[in-house]
């Protein structure tokens, strides 16, 4: 426990709702993002998967949404402290789209338009733990919330959910992306709290 | 572990806590740090808030803006006693700050209370003894909910290119000459450094008004890997 503040008491919600720890709950859904929200046109969307021998997969706006998809309900946690339950996902299952690939990596770097981009190790990808999410709570996902598409890997904090996402990038090495580099954790766990590197 | 020393007002919801914090590594003007309370049962949690002084030994200022009914920012206000500890870690974030080494010209946008880690650059610029031009365009609803107004029009004066803008959501001085209502591109442009400059853009304040300066920004030509943004404020404003 750590240092206790004199006369705070805090506000506790249900006491059946459980958070990672020093999470808060919302029920909003805030924006977070380094900068300018980027305008995708979806007649030159793609979404590439390269591989560590640079062998390239791709597909158009209208390829990816005809792929089967699947309705996602998920809790999400932001590395700023929030949290969000049950939130409401239509997408792509990841491991759909690397099911024809051909890779030893380990590593996956997710790429972004507008720059962004962040790490995470591929097995985190695959088996039902992250999509390509295109529609949140039944309608398109907004430009905010990183539409026209984002990667969505909710059991891990929410910066590792890439908005506007355009790639993944096949890796033998984790290397850190964005905010990995600015001193946010390579993995980022939120039962753990893994919130910044050394943690 | 820090130690409150100082509660100094601002406005009527804000007060700027000053801290000693032994063995504070130093920071850069835009990095948080994040505060964690925990209650006599072990129950605690944990909140972000920039930093509102420039780097001066063992001691960090915050600028605390009162969230209406909410959990932490009241605490901070009123229930943290002078002398009191706290626990603080940080300094945080490696992306929304300036560095007095870089040679581009600055414009800091600002909304609300999303001001005070745009205070700490304007702070630390002249600390630093820089003559990097600043201009800062500062919105607020009302005259009375500015911060940091009587040190702003100081340093005005006395921080050689340094030019402030001012704007008004809701209500402007008596004697106001512009007009009343959100940031324009117009005023953006005017106050701002044209994009041929390539300046560093650095925007801070709540959700939407961070969406509409930061696509002005880009609408009036800049480089959209040269703005950067913070958001600011409650969760959901």
């Amino acid at each position: 426990m750590g240092i206790v503040s004199p006369g705070f008491f805090g506000r506790r919600g249900s006491g059946d709702t459980k958070l990672p720890p020093g999470q808060y709950l919302t029920h909003d859904f805030p924006v977070l993002s380094a900068g300018p929200t980027p305008r995708i046109d979806l007649d030159s969307w793609q979404f590439v998967v390269t591989t560590e021998i640079g062998q390239r997969k791709q597909w158009s706006w209208q390829e990816l949404t005809s792929l089967p998809s699947e309705d996602i309900t998920k809790d999400i946690h932001c590395v700023t402290k929030w949290s969000k339950l049950g939130t409401h996902w239509k997408g792509v299952p990841v491991e759909t789209l690397l099911a024809d690939v051909e890779t030893a990596a380990d590593y996956v770097m997710a790429h972004s338009y507008g720059g962004y981009t962040t790490n995470l190790p591929l097995e985190d990808l695959l088996n039902g733990q992250a999509w390509i999410a295109y529609q949140y709570d039944g309608a398109p996902l907004p430009p905010e919330h990183g539409g026209p598409a984002r990667l969505l890997v909710p059991h891990l904090y929410f910066w590792k959910s890439a908005k506007w996402v355009r790639g993944l990038e096949l890796m033998l090495a984790d290397e850190p992306g964005f905010w990995e580099t600015a001193g946010y954790h390579d993995y980022g766990d939120p039962w753990r709290e893994q919130r910044y590197q050394g943690d | 572990m820090a130690t409150l020393t100082e509660r100094r007002r601002e406005t009527d919801s804000a007060a700027t806590l000053v801290f000693d914090v032994p063995d504070w590594p130093g920071h850069l003007p835009g990095q948080h740090v994040d505060i964690k309370l925990t209650a006599e049962d072990g129950y605690s949690t944990e909140r972000s808030y920039s930093i509102a002084s420039p780097a001066e030994g063992d001691r960090i200022e915050l600028t605390i803006q009162r969230v209406h009914d909410g959990e932490v920012s009241p605490y901070l206000l009123e229930g943290l006693g002078v002398g009191d500890p706290i626990e603080i870690r940080g300094p945080i974030g490696g992306w929304f700050v300036w560095r007095d080494t870089d040679p581009d010209p600055v414009v800091l946008v600002a909304g609300g209370s999303g001001v005070v880690p745009l205070m700490a650059m304007v702070r630390a610029r002249k600390a630093a003894g820089s003559r990097i031009p600043f201009r800062l365009i500062y919105s607020v609803r009302t005259p009375e909910d500015m911060l940091y107004a009587n040190e702003l029009r100081a340093r005005v004066r006395d921080d050689m290119g340094l030019d402030i803008a001012y704007a008004y959501t809701r209500e402007a001085p008596p004697d106001w000459p512009g007009e009343v209502g959100r940031l324009k591109l117009a005023t953006v442009a005017t106050h701002g450094w044209p994009p041929d400059l390539m300046p560093a853009c650095f925007v801070c304040g709540p959700t939407g008004f961070v969406e509409a300066v930061a696509d002005i920004l880009v609408a009036q030509g800049h480089d959209p890997r040269k703005v950067k943004t913070e958001r600011f404020g409650p969760t959901g404003t």
